[in-house]
């Protein structure tokens, strides 16, 4: 960026840029707003039959918004066809729709706290720190868990993990520290694994316990529930 | 098409305590899943071990607690598959009460032509490129990684 930009736009580097500012607008819109969260919480590829029915709108009209949702890049489309049948008769592709990979962000006035994540995370990973970060992530979680009700899915989805049964596991969507982890895996992850096991202490029954079982895709920790470990 | 190139990798750690000591008997479990869990990972290629399964035992350094790790992958992302996305990455939550921290770097990746495997004296000099210059096209890490020659896939 030139400093002539800065003298001459008026202070709009202060501003948020256009796109995430657009992103965020659209989901004013309450049926936007609901397709996008059946999107996401959906998990994967999601068609415009299936959105307009749980949403409950018709598919016409789920397929223009959720377009708008792509073009904004909060949604990334693709294109499959459904079923087995192949050939002459089994019909065009259907148009499926995800989560964007990318982020949107919008801090007013303007914050850059993943820069200081960065170079603090740089500092404890040189200074071998790791042991001290997962005692400080374990006494945060458990300071959350004592303050929050029983419901161990409420107090992970507040702080943006989205967590989902698979067998006897509940786990979880979304990094809330995606950037930082793919940057620091050891560090990030066994930071997050603290502050998970945390949060099941401050909740205080035994509400399930927490381990490491990374896979690709998706969060590094999972909860057992304490009477079927796996 | 197979890559014409393959991905090679070393990193060092200085052992805090013996092998057959309280302190790394954590570590000393996790050596055969883990080494097994390596051999049947996608994108696996080759590891230096000796008759006993892994190079535990291979010191190859001045100071005797330094131990080495090398191995061979198909790309990149198979290697960071296996490394940081497998209960492998549960093992190395637990470095700090097994090795010491290092100032210089510990772990140094480059390309090799397929078919080849690198010895523990080219993988001591890729680590020293990497300490004295810093990640480059000969010597690199996770976090800034170079894209294999030219004309091979990735």
């Amino acid at each position: 960026m030139s400093s002539g930009r800065r003298i001459y736009n008026g202070g709009m580097d202060r501003v948020p840029p256009e796109r995430d500012l657009a992103a965020i607008g659209l989901l004013q819109d309450p049926v936007r707003r609901a397709l996008y969260g059946h999107v996401v919480a959906a998990g994967g590829d999601v068609s415009r039959n299936q959105a307009a029915e749980a949403v409950g709108v018709q598919r016409g009209l789920a397929a223009f918004h959720l377009d708008k949702l792509v073009e904004a890049g909060l949604l990334e489309a693709s294109f499959r066809r459904l079923g087995d049948r192949r050939g002459p008769g089994a019909g065009r592709p259907a148009k499926l729709y995800r989560r964007a990979a990318g982020e949107v962000e919008a801090s007013l006035p303007p914050r850059t706290y993943e820069t200081a994540a960065q170079l603090l995370a740089e500092a404890v990973d040189q200074a071998g720190a790791d042991l001290e970060l997962q005692a400080a992530a374990r006494r945060a979680g458990q300071a959350g868990g004592r303050d929050a009700g029983p419901a161990i899915e409420q107090l992970l989805e507040a702080r943006g993990y989205e967590p989902y049964p698979d067998g006897n596991r509940l786990r979880l969507r979304n990094c809330p520290f995606a950037h930082l982890a793919h940057e620091f895996p050891v560090l990030v992850c066994s930071m997050n694994l603290a502050l998970v096991e945390g949060l099941l202490e401050g909740i205080g029954k035994p509400a399930g316990r927490a381990v490491m079982d990374p896979a690709p895709g998706r969060c590094c920790v999972a909860i057992t529930s304490k009477d079927n470990q796996d | 098409m197979a890559p014409a190139h393959h991905l090679a990798q070393v990193n060092v750690a200085i052992v805090r305590a013996p092998l057959d000591s309280p302190q790394l008997a954590g570590f000393v479990a996790a050596l055969e899943p883990i080494n097994a869990l390596a051999d049947h990972s996608p994108g696996f290629v080759w590891r230096l071990q000796t008759e006993d399964g892994d190079a535990t035992s291979i010191r190859p350094f001045e100071d005797e607690r330094v131990m080495v790790n090398l191995s061979v992958w198909e790309s990149l992302e198979s290697l960071r598959a296996f490394v940081y996305a497998s209960r492998h990455l549960d093992v190395m939550r637990h470095r700090r009460e097994w090795f010491h921290r290092m100032t210089d770097p510990y772990l140094a990746l480059w390309w090799v032509p397929a078919g080849t495997i690198p010895t523990v004296a080219e993988a001591r000099e890729r680590l020293k490129l990497l300490t004295r210059d810093g990640p480059g096209p000969d010597a690199f890490t996770f976090r800034e990684p170079f894209p294999a020659p030219a004309g091979a896939a990735r």
